[in-house]
């Protein structure tokens, strides 16, 4: 058995754990430390593909901040074999990664103005990047408002650092939750009554939404009403995804390879995707 | 409050935008200001709805309580929303708590007062029946996307 | 090239054949196999289908005995060459857990250089496509570009049409057009011998090794007319004028429901399709969990399975995987790869156990 001259992709790169983080009962944050290899690079919306030892490999979008050179940091929900494995990872633990894979959240076209984010669920992963990039470079963009929302405020991701965002001036945040608990003083309802409550100028702003497909095309719509036409919104789709190098045909939508050509899109290019059963 | 300035700040919710200035006389003999501390109550399930409320600031949170579950809270309304529609139609009992999370200033309109008027006087009746079914529309649509239970994990 | 055509007697084919195996090819050429013409590993031109023709309808294959010597009298059977490229199953590496971490090895492929013996233009432009995906997109895929590097060529210029084909509609064929090192067009009227067109470099020296004499020019006038005879002949004609639109444009028409109801979603027609290239990765492990490995292995969108996302299937229906394929193939393969993915060999009528044929589908969906 020789080791292949030409670059394989299919080969993944084995990266130690160096954190896993709980932040609900089912999702959790695991952290590459990767100075020794020079850092990884990729843009807010990419994904790699993570595999667990023996049992399997899946595409997780990257949480962390782009600028930190010398980690990795995936959120992952534990709702299969796989994602339970690395649910089960400790600091040294050996993870496949192959990746960086994907297209990202257009950051350098939100320029001057205004931005939404609207996350649902584990759909705040993919955009806490964006979140980072952007008031690194503050004063590049309009206002800010990142609008969340997610099941019950137990499920509630990165609370830290949110609670941290919360103080600050230069960006807006609503959170709420479709079920709230006696505790919870905040916001309970579906995400998008949340649109109507946060600043944003509809005749210049871009949203970039995130989370289950069904509550991204509510919310989209809820954009249309308020005056966002589909050139300045931005989803993340998913399908099921097995090689992410466009080899496998798994995750076609219509005409589109999610690997290749996604997960983020421009609105007005899915729609009739979005739009057909059973696609 | 004199009526004058009620009707001033009447006209500046959302529910009654547009409401001619006749209409929005005309609701003053039914509106009184409310004020609800944190965690006091707007209604109790099960207890006569006698009125219905125009929330100007704060936060209610609708909930029921669950045996077992403790209490729940299904949906949480803010500024410019209307609570207790129940207070319009019979059999006028409130079917779900609604409590003051964040301190709550609002409008608070005699049930029995407003039923008289929009049976009375038929255009009256018109402008508010049409903004309340728009308020019921949006609601509904927002209901129908929370029962989705979109988070839920799909364990696979 | 522009080297004028030369002529092989069918006498020397065996010649030709022998010489490549000198040069180290594995000559993989038609066979007949249990009751169909495959293709499979050959060792001289004895093994070749002489004198035997095939009978293709939707949902039927027969071999039949032919009253001549014809070599290559026949159309395409059930393989096509995505078997030893795109092979239908590979191990891609294995990991240990050693003593210094994780250890990676990476599986060589096994990538013998090839002659593919009688290839036709439907088959070649199904090689090209494949290129397309697996070679030329944003990641090679190594084993297949390892596979696909020493490849010979010999083409067949298809002297009678299959029933089922239609290779015309589709701008692949009879005439051979993608790269090949020789293309042979078998003319049967005595003397029995081939007209040999020279397609690169080493196609010349191989021809030039065999000292075949110059092609007279009647020669190459039969050998056009029985090319364009058998372009005339097609069995199966697709218009495919506007095809990405019309496919794309028309999600609920209710012809998918028609195909739906016969359709047993049996996934022949992927298996046969010399383009069909979706695949499965399988992660496996001993029992200990101290070694693992990854392989590939072929797939096809109309398992259950293929589409599984969140719980369930997004295409659950027959319906839905059936549009699927076709859309696919015959439009969306525009917007993924920039061409076609269907070149017109018929397999997926011929293979089909109910007969659905694809171009009786879109002129039904053309109204």
């Amino acid at each position: 058995m020789t080791v292949q001259a030409a670059p394989d992709p299919m080969l993944p790169e084995f990266l130690p754990v160096d954190r896993l983080v709980r932040e609900t009962h089912d999702t959790f944050t695991l952290s590459f430390d990767t100075r020794g290899r020079g850092g990884f690079a990729f843009t807010p919306g990419q994904f790699n593909m993570l595999y667990a030892f023996g049992v399997g490999e899946v595409p997780i979008s990257i949480s962390g901040d782009p600028a930190r050179s010398g980690e990795l940091v995936h959120t992952i929900r534990a709702v299969g074999a796989v994602t339970r494995a690395l649910e089960r990872a400790k600091k040294g633990t050996s993870v496949g990664v192959r990746g960086p894979f994907g297209t990202s959240w257009p950051v350098e076209q939100y320029s001057g103005r205004d931005i939404v984010l609207i996350a649902g669920g584990i759909g705040l992963a993919p955009l806490k990047p964006v979140i980072h990039q952007v008031l690194k470079r503050r004063r590049e963009f309009g206002r800010l408002a990142v609008v969340y929302g997610t099941r019950t405020p137990g499920d509630i991701l990165f609370k830290k650092q949110l609670e941290q965002w919360a103080t600050r001036r230069d960006v807006e945040l609503a959170i709420s939750v479709d079920r709230g608990d006696p505790g919870w003083r905040g916001h309970t309802g579906v995400v998008t009554t949340l649109l109507g409550r946060v600043s944003f100028d509809a005749s210049n702003a871009v949203a970039c939404l995130c989370g289950p497909e069904v509550m991204m095309r509510f919310a989209a719509r809820e954009l249309e009403k308020l005056g966002l036409p589909n050139e300045r919104i931005f989803l993340s789709l998913e399908r099921n995804m097995k090689c992410a190098l466009a080899h496998c045909g798994r995750c076609q939508l219509g005409g589109t390879l999610i690997c290749r050509d996604g997960a983020v899109y421009r609105r007005d290019r899915v729609l009739r995707l979005m739009a057909t059963k059973e696609l | 409050m004199q009526t004058q300035t009620l009707e001033r700040a009447l006209a500046t919710h959302p529910f009654l935008a547009d409401l001619g200035q006749e209409h929005l006389h005309f609701l003053t003999s039914c509106v009184k200001n409310a004020r609800f501390e944190r965690d006091a109550y707007l209604m109790h399930e099960g207890e006569p709805a006698v009125s219905l409320f125009l929330i100007r600031e704060g936060r209610v949170a609708l909930e029921s309580q669950v045996p077992g579950r403790g209490s729940v809270q299904v949906e949480t309304l803010e500024s410019g929303a209307v609570l207790g529609w129940s207070a319009l139609f019979p059999p006028h009992y409130w079917h779900l708590d609604g409590r003051a999370v964040e301190p709550v200033l609002a409008f608070e309109l005699d049930g029995e007062c407003l039923r008289k008027k929009i049976e009375g006087d038929k255009e009256f009746g018109y402008a508010i029946t049409r903004r309340l079914l728009h308020v019921v529309h949006r609601r509904l649509e927002r209901a129908r996307l929370q029962q989705l239970d979109v988070y839920k994990a799909e364990l696979q | 090239m522009h080297q004028t055509p030369l002529i092989l007697p069918r006498g020397d084919l065996g010649r030709l054949l022998a010489l490549l195996k000198r040069r180290g090819y594995r000559l993989i050429g038609p066979t007949v196999q249990q009751g169909a013409i495959v293709y499979d590993r050959i060792e001289s031109d004895t093994d070749l289908p002489i004198g035997w023709t095939d009978h293709q309808e939707p949902g039927r294959y027969r071999l039949e005995r032919r009253s001549d010597q014809a070599v290559f009298g026949y159309a395409v059977g059930p393989h096509s060459y995505k078997k030893v490229f795109h092979v239908p199953e590979e191990r891609l590496w294995s990991v240990r857990r050693g003593r210094n971490g994780v250890e990676l090895t990476s599986t060589a492929p096994e990538a013998p250089a090839l002659a593919l013996i009688g290839a036709r233009g439907c088959d070649l432009a199904a090689i090209a496509i494949q290129d397309r995906i697996l070679e030329q997109g944003a990641h090679a895929d190594p084993r297949y570009v390892a596979r696909r590097r020493d490849v010979f060529v010999v083409a067949v210029n298809c002297a009678q049409a299959g029933q089922t084909c239609f290779c015309a509609s589709m701008g692949t064929g009879p005439k051979a057009r993608s790269a090949f090192e020789l293309a042979l067009t078998e003319m049967l009227d005595a003397p029995h011998r081939f007209l040999v067109e020279i397609g690169s470099a080493k196609g010349a020296a191989l021809a030039n090794e065999l000292e075949l004499e110059p092609a007279t020019s009647e020669d190459v006038s039969l050998a056009e007319s029985i090319v364009a005879r058998t372009a005339n002949s097609m069995g199966r004609t697709l218009v495919t004028t506007g095809i990405r639109d019309l496919l794309v444009d028309n999600p609920e028409h209710p012809r998918w429901d028609d195909v739906a109801a016969r359709c047993l979603a049996c996934t022949n027609c992927t298996m046969v399709c010399p383009t069909c290239f979706c695949s499965t990765i399988e992660d496996t492990s001993d029992l200990e969990s101290e070694t693992a490995e990854r392989s590939r292995r072929w797939d096809s969108c109309f398992t259950l399975d293929f589409s599984y996302l969140h719980g369930g299937s997004v295409r659950s229906s027959t319906r839905a995987r059936y549009r699927q394929w076709l859309t696919h193939k015959l439009a969306t393969w525009y917007d993924q790869f920039g061409s076609s993915g269907c070149v017109g060999c018929g397999r997926c009528i011929t293979w089909c156990p109910v007969g659905i044929d694809l171009t009786e589908e879109v002129a039904a969906i053309r109204g």
